[in-house]
């Protein structure tokens, strides 16, 4: 349509009443052509409430209608032109066509949306710290740690006040690395799968994003059996050492001198860590499963392993794991023990470089020089992350962990 | 401010003497009286009559019958008239017989009391007082049995207080009648007989906290108005059997003094709110939800709310008393809420 | 002789004042600039003319939701009228009221109050107050409408206005319609000056379409109330040519009888009288006509320009927190150093919980020392 010039003006149709959104033009009053005076009605408008005779404010002469009989307007659309009888300037003031003016309340109510009513929701916060001793945290929280096996205390709270939520309980016992979680991993869920949700989060990602290779080898025991059975005669239950404590410490041993599986993959490439730190996956009973870390496992002698794997274990089971045990491990370990599979064809977590597994040790034939004998077998797997290393990288690492296993007083 | 601490089961000392809730009430009104000429009274039956509850007893006598105003029975006419005198500069102190008759003055009270300081954006001022009374107990049945201070305390623009004690009752009124905007006081029709130490040196007293009546560690126990003896005698009883209460009288509605609430909340872990009006959407709720959201990361249990169940208020006396909250039913909650075996 | 016509100039130019501000808040309305509710004044304007013109500043003004012509002449700035119906930070009620809340203190101006019949015993207070403090010289004016009267708090207001023997002139205006009531349907006794005489208060019934009658009538009464009379009670015979609000299709009222009252039109009656007996000519009513234009517009042009208030200041204006000072009770307006509000305590989103505890703890201590 074409713009008002200065002998032209519009009518809108007007506003009648509070609750007035639109109106419908059911019949005109004046034609094109007529001459209307401030007063006349103009048109009958059908509202919601009634029909109403409708006028206009200003002198002139009817133009052109604007808008069809019958047609829904809303508030404010111009319904005709009109051109100002001769030598009279259009109206001053007349409205432009919006449906409302500037300034005016419903600009205001967005600004207003949520001023007061966020401000009385907290009229009393709680202060910042809490005294005496009591972690501040939902009753949701204190569930869902208890289930996780991990201590509130060593919670960072990201409620209300430093208050500790499911949130946070949810992202500590699934990092495990330096960097920040997806958003995915921390998003609060109320099932009681979430541990289960946020596992297999992580490892669709892994799967999705970390081009596995897997190497296996198969190792002979023997040896350890022989020395662990030795070292562990003259010791009290406690204290004894198990295979798995020599696992750990061989694969530690292994990653320190194989550093390009020891660390991380971000921003494109791989970043060595600056120690040894291996995960350790602990079943719960409850299902699902955490890996604490044992920090610098190569630097430790293997009673050392043990005891912190003992230690690890006993938190898991009693929900008091420590959350700065959940994050910063460099490599981790899968050992299935006597579940009952063979091989691990494991899944690497992210942003990790490689995961070692260890099957059931079982007894089978085994060549030594010419003879066939029978030997505690256990087929140990490494899975790897191509962009950071090759076969002939994992093969080796493999091997080592084979020589330091077969001669443990290395270990 | 006024010494408004001593629980009621004080004796009076040197420096305090014992008075009734209503005989603290007309020193009250008689002080003020005496020292305003703007102050006057007006209200069913408060001259010669002398106040249904004997409040205003004599004071006519002394003041005349203009500053002590009987009026017809014409809740909204008296309560709007009290509105204008006190926008033409005097100082009204109307009497609502009952909280029951307030009804009556809804309007008065709600759409132009409370809001003309408003709709003039701040030039208006409404320095009134309203006195009348609240709460159940002695079988009059359910017209006469309200505890409706909840529906006052909704209402942004209105002061409302609860004295529960004498002393409460001595110094509360001469603040409301210092403050410009209009205050109602809620006076329990039970309290009126009950004694107490009232300080006559202690001066006006605060109207928008609560106060600690009684200290503990175990639970908070939040009262008002004719719930406020009961629950100190529940303190007592629970505190033979270990359990500590610490009792808040809440004294004033609007503003709530959460700080004080949440403080003491977060200290025992444990709120149980006592309200003689009904449950559903009573001041109580209010009370509870304020709470939880001031102290719900240091909470140990829900808050715990007993009021009056959803009943009409039942004339005959064995049903009364089972509508409306009693020292036996708090001392359970408590326990309950402590996790008392013996609960 | 001189007096009476600058009398009746002046009636007539409010009568017009009135006229011209009233439609243009109708065109306003229409193209959306005043909001809510929106009750004109036009036809009626000679009762708000003729009585207002015999106040006193001392006087005390209430009136309903059909209040601006009230107010303009009460001497309620244009400017502060139409900004308020703006809903602008300078309006008359700071924004806060609206078209049905038109405050103004200094002016003694009441409201604009919207519960119908609700401000009569507030009319009652302020005439016991001035009774009460001796203040004889002191007339409360209460307008209201016929439909008021079917409402209990008139005849509680009634009654104690003559019991207590209040200085108050209680002016009804019967316009006929309450909403889309007549008053044949909605009063068994429709001689309204009966019903109120029935509480022992002087009434009568007078022309409202004729601001000389209106103001004899008003003079009379106030004569007779100040210096210790007690209230009286006016009906002001009129009618509103538009509808009762602007949505309101007006299909209860005969459109014959809508022409016949037009044709008694307040403002062209009177100036045809004035013209008639040589007191004004044409041109001095065309005068008064654009005088009230400018006034309009220049009030129209204020609004627009005016601004909106924060709504970081919501929270003001709903309890007033310190004592005003300097209580005299001659003295009538408010002193600036009340003018110290804040936000209603315990909803205060600002204080931290530091501060409030660190308050509590002050507090407390200041306390301790006070309660053993």
């Amino acid at each position: 349509m074409p713009e008002t010039d200065a002998t032209t003006f519009d009518y809108a149709m007007p506003s009648l009443g509070a609750d007035m959104d639109d109106g419908r033009v059911l019949e005109w009053h004046v034609a094109p052509g007529d001459t209307v005076h401030r007063g006349d009605l103009v048109a009958l408008v059908e509202t919601e409430k009634s029909d109403i005779d409708i006028e206009i404010w200003h002198d002139g002469i009817v133009d052109e209608f604007l808008v069809d009989v019958g047609d829904l307007v809303a508030v404010g659309t111009p319904i005709v032109r009109l051109r100002t009888l001769d030598g009279e300037p259009p109206p001053s003031g007349t409205p432009a066509p919006v449906a409302e003016p500037g300034a005016g309340p419903d600009e205001v109510e967005d600004v207003v949306s949520t001023v007061t009513r966020a401000a009385s929701a907290d009229a009393w916060r709680p202060p910042a710290a809490t005294s005496g001793g009591r972690v501040p945290a939902s009753p949701l929280a204190r569930r869902r740690a208890a289930e996780l096996g991990l201590d509130l205390g060593e919670l960072h709270g990201s409620g209300p006040g430093g208050a500790v939520v499911d949130a946070d309980v949810i992202a500590a016992s699934t990092r495990a690395a330096v960097t920040a979680p997806s958003p995915a991993t921390t998003s609060p869920r109320r099932s009681a799968d979430t541990m289960r949700t946020m596992i297999a989060e992580r490892m669709a990602t892994a799967n999705r994003e970390i081009p596995h290779y897997h190497l296996t080898r198969d190792l002979d025991l023997g040896s350890l059996d022989a020395w662990l059975t030795e070292r562990n005669a003259e010791r009290p239950i406690a204290e004894r050492i198990l295979p798995a404590a020599c696992f750990v410490r061989a694969v530690a041993v292994a990653a320190a001198r194989h550093p390009e599986l020891n660390g991380f993959w971000s921003d494109g490439r791989f970043e060595p860590a600056d120690a040894v730190n291996v995960a350790m996956a602990i079943s719960l009973r409850r299902g699902g499963l955490v890996t604490p870390k044992i920090e610098r496992a190569d630097e430790r002698s293997v009673d050392e392993v043990m005891s912190a794997l003992r230690e690890l274990v006993a938190a898991a089971r009693s929900g008091s794991l420590r959350a700065s045990w959940m994050t910063g491990a460099t490599i981790t370990v899968t050992h299935l023990g006597d579940t009952g599979a063979d091989l691990v064809h494991g899944v690497i977590s992210p942003p990790q470089v490689a995961l070692v597994g260890f099957g059931r040790t079982r007894s089978m034939p085994w060549v030594l020089g010419d003879d066939i004998v029978v030997r505690p077998v256990v087929t140990s797997s490494l899975a790897a992350d191509h962009r950071a290393t090759d076969g002939a990288i994992g093969s080796r690492f493999l091997a080592t962990i084979a020589d330091l296993l077969d001669q443990p007083e290395q270990l | 401010m006024s010494d408004t601490t001593q629980t009621a089961t004080e004796t009076a000392t040197e420096t305090t003497v014992e008075l009734t809730y209503r005989e603290a009430m007309r020193e009250a009104l008689h002080e003020a009286l005496a020292d305003d000429d703007r102050v006057f009274i007006m209200g069913e039956d408060v001259a010669d009559y002398g106040g249904t509850y004997a409040v205003t007893k004599g004071l006519h006598e002394e003041f005349g019958r203009d500053r002590v105003r009987n009026t017809p029975l014409s809740e909204s006419g008296f309560v709007g008239a009290g509105i204008g005198a006190a926008l033409g500069g005097m100082r009204p102190i109307v009497e609502i017989m009952t909280v029951n008759f307030s009804l009556l003055a809804l309007d008065q009270l709600v759409n132009t009391a409370a809001t003309l300081l408003h709709m003039s954006g701040g030039q208006l001022d409404v320095p009134l007082v309203v006195r009348t009374t609240t709460g159940a107990g002695r079988q009059l049945a359910a017209q006469h049995s309200h505890s409706l201070e909840g529906w006052f305390a909704h209402v942004p623009g209105l002061k409302v207080v609860a004295p529960a004690t004498p002393a409460d009752a001595r110094w509360m009124l001469p603040t409301a009648l210092a403050d410009p905007n209009p205050v109602i006081i809620f006076e329990h029709t039970g309290l009126y007989n009950e004694r107490g130490p009232v300080d006559p040196a202690a001066g006006p007293a605060d109207l928008d906290r609560a106060v600690v009546r009684r200290a503990g560690d175990h639970l908070t126990i939040v009262a008002w108005a004719g719930m406020l003896p009961k629950a100190l005698t529940a303190a007592d009883q629970l505190a033979e059997s270990g359990i500590s209460a610490e009792v808040i009288d809440l004294r004033s509605l609007r503003p709530i003094d959460l700080p004080t609430l949440a403080t003491s909340v977060r200290r025992t872990n444990r709120a149980l709110v006592l309200d003689e009006g009904w449950r559903t959407g009573g001041l109580n709720a209010e009370v509870a939800a304020a709470i939880t959201e001031a102290c719900f990361w240091t909470l140990d249990a829900p808050v715990a709310r007993l009021a009056s169940l959803e009943v009409p208020i039942p004339y005959a006396r064995h049903l009364e008393t089972a509508a409306i909250p009693q020292v036996d039913d708090i001392v359970t909650a408590a326990r309950s809420l402590v996790g008392d075996a013996d609960a | 002789m001189t007096t009476d016509h600058e009398l009746q100039r002046r009636l007539l130019a409010d009568m017009i004042r009135i006229r011209v501000f009233e439609e243009r808040c109708a065109e306003l309305y229409a193209e959306s600039k005043i909001r809510g509710f929106l009750h004109l004044y036009i036809g009626e304007e000679a009762v708000a003319s003729g009585v207002m013109s015999c106040l006193q500043p001392q006087d005390a003004v209430l009136a309903t939701y059909r209040e601006h012509g009230h107010a303009l002449l009460r001497g309620v700035p244009a400017e502060s009228i139409m900004s308020e119906m703006f809903g602008k930070a300078t309006g008359c009620s700071g924004g806060r009221g609206g078209s049905m809340h038109l405050f103004d203190q200094e002016k003694r101006f009441y409201g604009g109050n919207a519960i119908v019949g609700g401000h009569l015993p507030l009319a009652v207070g302020l005439g016991l107050a001035d009774r009460m403090l001796g203040r004889e010289d002191v007339v409360t004016a209460c307008f209201f409408g016929e439909g008021a009267m079917a409402e209990g708090e008139f005849h509680e207001a009634m009654n104690l206005a003559a019991l207590w023997s209040v200085p108050v002139l209680f002016c009804c205006e019967n316009n006929r319609y309450a909403m889309g009531t007549s008053l044949q349907s909605s009063e068994s006794q429709i001689d309204l000056a009966l019903k109120a005489a029935s509480y022992s208060i002087p009434a009568w019934s007078v022309d409202g379409m004729d601001v000389m009658e209106v103001h004899r009538a008003t003079q009379k009464a106030l004569g007779a109330i100040r210096g210790g009379g007690g209230p009286m009670f006016i009906e002001f015979q009129t009618y509103r040519f538009r509808a009762h609000s602007m949505f309101d299709p007006d299909l209860y009222r005969d459109p014959d009888e809508v022409e016949r009252w037009k044709q008694r039109d307040p403002i062209t009656t009177f100036a045809g009288r004035l013209v008639a007996d040589g007191v004004v000519d044409d041109d001095a009513v065309e005068a008064m006509w654009q005088a009230a234009r400018d006034e309009t517009e220049s009030a129209v042009i204020a609004a627009e320009a005016a601004p909106i208030e924060s709504v970081d200041t919501l929270l003001d204006h709903v309890i007033r927190v310190a004592v005003p000072a300097a209580e005299d009770p001659g003295d009538r307006t408010g002193s600036p150093s009340s003018e110290h509000e804040e936000p209603e305590h315990g909803t205060s989103a600002d204080e931290t919980a530091e501060d409030r505890a660190a308050a509590d703890e002050a507090a407390e201590d200041e306390l301790d020392e006070v309660w053993p």
